[in-house]
């Protein structure tokens, strides 16, 4: 594994997380319930973040430290781990377009979760 | 008394066909879901940070990681207010949100004059910069919202 793993396979999970948020604010915005393009989006979030979580778990073993507080980055890691199953939930329970929009925010906050997690692994320390 | 416990699920799953979806408990909550949505997610981070503060740094900046850990609490205490229903939530909602804003606007302040004091990492300092200035813009939209639907509680006569 490279040392560079963590760094673009984060960005690539903002990337995602930022377009699955903002699916899911436009299709709020056009009337929608959540539905399988915006529950879709938010599984593409969780699945990458769980391959993350795969990732740092195994990167260290490797030779590829976080150069910031470990505890730090799992606690974001592992809150943005909760927090999407979270929203789905709500989802699934409560069908109104202001859901889908509960969605968007969950993904988008999960983006910033990410960006935060990239600082404390690559430049933290620095 | 156990068998009514066993027999109500089933005599609410029963009414449910035939109630409508807007009626009731289950009632939607409308754009005031994406307010408790965003404060729940303000619990978690708040709630996130604290503990790693506390557990990492709290020699640092002792009194403000305190208040990091109780903000984080009333947090949590004012989503969960806000996501149930009732007169007593609806007064601990006011509560919680009221100590909010006073917070973030204190320790907003304080932190602009005295750095040592409130760090730059806790919820509140600067006026909740280090979380886009959310902690300051909620209070008050829960402040909004709250009152609309305490409006509605008098209509309704509950």
């Amino acid at each position: 594994m490279r040392d560079d793993v963590i760094e673009w396979f984060t960005w690539l999970q903002v990337v995602v997380a930022v377009a699955a948020g903002i699916v899911c604010l436009v299709l709020s915005v056009a009337g929608k319930v959540p539905n399988d393009y915006s529950l879709g989006a938010l599984f593409a979030v969780e699945l990458l973040l769980v391959a993350q979580l795969i990732v740092a778990v195994i990167a260290p073993a490797v030779g590829n430290n976080a150069t910031g507080s470990p505890l730090e980055f799992y606690t974001y890691l592992v809150s943005a781990v909760i927090l999407i199953p979270l929203a789905a939930f709500w989802g699934l329970v409560e069908r109104t377009r202001w859901s889908t929009m509960i969605l968007g925010v969950a993904a988008l906050a999960v983006a910033i979760m990410l960006y935060r997690m990239l600082q404390i692994w690559t430049v933290q320390g620095a | 008394m156990q068998s009514l416990l066993a027999l109500s699920p089933n005599l609410e799953a029963m009414q449910s066909p035939t109630t409508p979806p807007n009626s009731g408990r289950t009632r939607s909550r409308g754009i005031g879901g994406v307010l408790i949505a965003v404060y729940g997610v303000l619990a978690l981070a708040a709630t996130g940070r604290s503990f790693v503060q506390i557990a990492t740094k709290f020699d640092h900046a002792p009194l403000a990681y305190v208040l990091s850990a109780v903000s984080a609490i009333v947090y949590i205490v004012a989503t969960i207010a806000l996501f149930r229903r009732g007169p007593v939530w609806y007064r601990v909602a006011w509560v919680t949100i009221s100590f909010e804003l006073v917070g973030v606007l204190l320790v907003g302040l304080l932190s602009v004059f005295d750095g040592q004091l409130f760090p730059s990492d806790t919820v509140w300092s600067v006026f909740g910069r280090g979380y886009l200035f959310i902690p300051l813009v909620l209070p008050v939209l829960g402040m909004v919202w709250l009152s609309t639907r305490g409006r509605d509680h008098v209509e309704s006569g509950a």
